[in-house]
């Protein structure tokens, strides 16, 4: 489970804070949603979370504060898929799934059968196992989002995050990671999945956190935070909420006129 | 695959050792194959043993390590800042190390240990100024690669303009001696500056084969690296202190030999290495291999005027270097 509880983030040089006390849990077996506009705090959290952003007040924890776990017992509990990634180097797919077995290996444990099978099971998962034997920069957008999702299974951590997944994405690739990420909550790993997406996220998540300017807007199921004043005045433009036709989702539709002006 | 590596290493050791039976044997004066095996066991002929075990032995070790050391050097840095451009000159050290050198001129030092050593003095001088500009420069208190490669490249330029304000005010004799040495040579080999080479490049080589893992999962990019566990800061650093320090060692020792460090690695990369640990060890042998080959060109393509080590070096590369271009594109 990833908790955080009032937690403060600041970068040095800039008067307000990122992340400005933001409470919230993202639990084992359920996909929880992090969403809100450019530059609300979404990645500071994530950040955060990683050690890699100063931390003012409050906690994210990972079971234990993440401030006391080494930098390896951090990558053993918690996978993570940064917003953005090319390695310097093409690597075959294998071998950069591979890679996710480093917190568990060090620097010189040559790979055990456990690593070997932990590497298999999440090119299976993440359905990229056709892609085994080819590079890295011979991937379209789509395959490349899922063998990353595999490096990050193979790290075999309780709780995953992934930031923005599917930017890029025509609609079939990102339909096929938001089917992924909801079959991974399901199987019982903690999904924190940070995205623009509100209509999909909508459609998948068990719960949404909405930020602005540092702080929560709404939080809750799906119903709870798809209502369209609240969404307004966060976005600052005008929407309605329609339905999805499948399953009744609520779905976000802004409208062409801004409106203020 | 496992198969094809055992007998690719076999591949890479033999090439090197024969390239180097070939530099010892070839010279102002050519010394049989036999000749040179009877020498180095002490037997026959009191000037081929002369010949070979004082003057081209030490030369073909100085070669052999100064090319380990560049190659295993830019395999490192290649891969732990992200850039395929990236070579060990690129960060300052051979700048600083010119520096310090032509200084050592310039004040009229002429004993051989205190040129190297001020050499060795400059280059390890500028990568501590790099890494201090590189801190300033960022934002944060965290130095990333990019402000960092920048940092290295103005300290370099900055080092070469402090070069030509020293030259400009030297001696004709001083600025040949000091030129001599910017192109880079093995002529001055001996066994003592070999010795001290030979630590140098052991422990700092060993040290970034050790880490060579970290540095797998540092040509991710610092976000997925950060997420693997590695401390992204701490192990960047790191790695361009070692690799900086290799390469500072081999400018002390032999002068600037351009383009090895940066056109090796790719020739390892091409041969199909991906993992550090090989590609570092691979990069060394057959770097070794190179400048092995480039010396035994210097002194004899145009025998008897020797042509500098750095000049054969760079024309060997710049072709390479335009295939690897033309077959990524």
């Amino acid at each position: 489970m990833i908790a955080f509880k009032d937690l403060v983030v600041s970068y040095p040089g800039v008067a307000h804070n990122a992340v400005d006390g933001v409470s919230f849990v993202a639990e084992r077996g359920r996909l929880t949603a992090l969403a809100g506009p450019n530059g609300s705090g979404k990645s500071s959290i994530v950040r955060a979370l990683l050690r890699r952003a100063d931390i003012l007040r409050g906690v994210a924890t990972l079971g234990r504060d993440v401030g006391t776990l080494s930098y390896a017992e951090l990558a053993r509990g918690i996978a993570v898929v940064p917003q953005r990634e090319e390695p310097a180097f093409p690597v075959q797919v294998r071998e950069y799934v591979a890679l996710g077995r480093y917190p568990h290996l060090g620097l010189w444990r040559s790979p055990s059968r456990d690593d070997e099978a932990a590497v298999a099971e999440a090119l299976a998962q993440a359905g990229v196992v056709d892609l085994s034997d080819r590079n890295t920069d011979a991937l379209s957008g789509g395959e490349w989002q899922r063998v990353r999702i595999a490096r990050a299974l193979a790290q075999k951590a309780p709780a995953i995050v992934l930031d923005e997944p599917t930017t890029f994405l025509d609609v079939a690739h990102e339909m096929a990671i938001f089917e992924l990420l909801f079959s991974l909550a399901r199987s019982g790993l903690a999904v924190l999945l940070v995205s623009h997406q509100l209509n999909l996220v909508a459609r998948f998540a068990d719960t949404i956190v909405v930020l602005d300017h540092g702080r929560i807007a709404i939080s809750g199921g799906p119903n709870d935070v798809m209502r369209a004043d609240r969404l307004e005045s966060i976005y600052e433009w005008p929407v309605v909420i329609s339905r999805d036709p499948a399953i009744g989702a609520p779905a976000l539709v802004p409208l062409r006129r801004p409106l203020h002006h | 695959m496992r198969r094809f590596r055992s007998w690719y290493w076999l591949a890479l050791g033999s090439a090197l050792l024969v390239t180097a039976v070939i530099a010892v044997a070839n010279g102002a004066v050519a010394v049989s194959i036999d000749a040179v095996f009877d020498a180095l066991l002490g037997r026959g002929d009191p000037t081929a043993i002369a010949i070979v075990r004082d003057l081209r032995l030490p030369r073909v070790a100085l070669g052999a390590l100064v090319g380990a050391g560049l190659g295993a050097s830019g395999a490192a840095l290649q891969g732990a800042l992200r850039n395929p451009l990236a070579e060990p000159y690129l960060l300052g050290v051979s700048g600083g190390a010119a520096v310090g050198a032509v200084i050592a001129f310039a004040v009229g030092a002429t004993s051989d240990a205190v040129i190297t050593l001020a050499g060795f003095a400059g280059g390890i001088a500028a990568v501590f100024v790099a890494l201090g500009v590189a801190r300033v420069g960022a934002r944060t208190a965290r130095a990333d690669v990019r402000t960092l490669l920048i940092a290295g490249v103005i300290v370099g330029a900055f080092a070469n303009a402090a070069i030509m304000v020293a030259l400009a005010n030297s001696s004709p004799n001083n600025i040949r001696g000091a030129l001599w040495w910017m192109m880079g040579s093995a002529a001055d080999a001996t066994w003592q500056r070999v010795g001290w080479l030979a630590v140098s490049i052991l422990f700092a080589g060993g040290a970034l084969v050790y880490w060579a893992r970290e540095i797998d999962v540092l040509s991710l990019g610092e976000d997925t690296a950060a997420s693997l566990g590695v401390d992204v800061e701490r192990a960047g650093r790191r790695a361009f202190l070692i690799a900086a320090l290799l390469a500072a060692a081999t400018v002390a020792a032999a002068g600037l030999i351009g383009f090895v460090g940066l056109v090796v690695p790719h020739i390892a990369r091409a041969m199909g290495l991906r993992a550090h640990r090989p590609l570092i060890i691979a990069s060394a042998l057959t770097a070794a291999t190179l400048v092995v080959a480039a010396d035994l060109a210097a002194r004899t393509v145009a025998a008897p005027t020797e042509l500098p080590l750095g000049a054969i070096t760079a024309l060997l590369g710049v072709p390479f270097f335009l295939i690897q271009l033309r077959r990524v594109a």
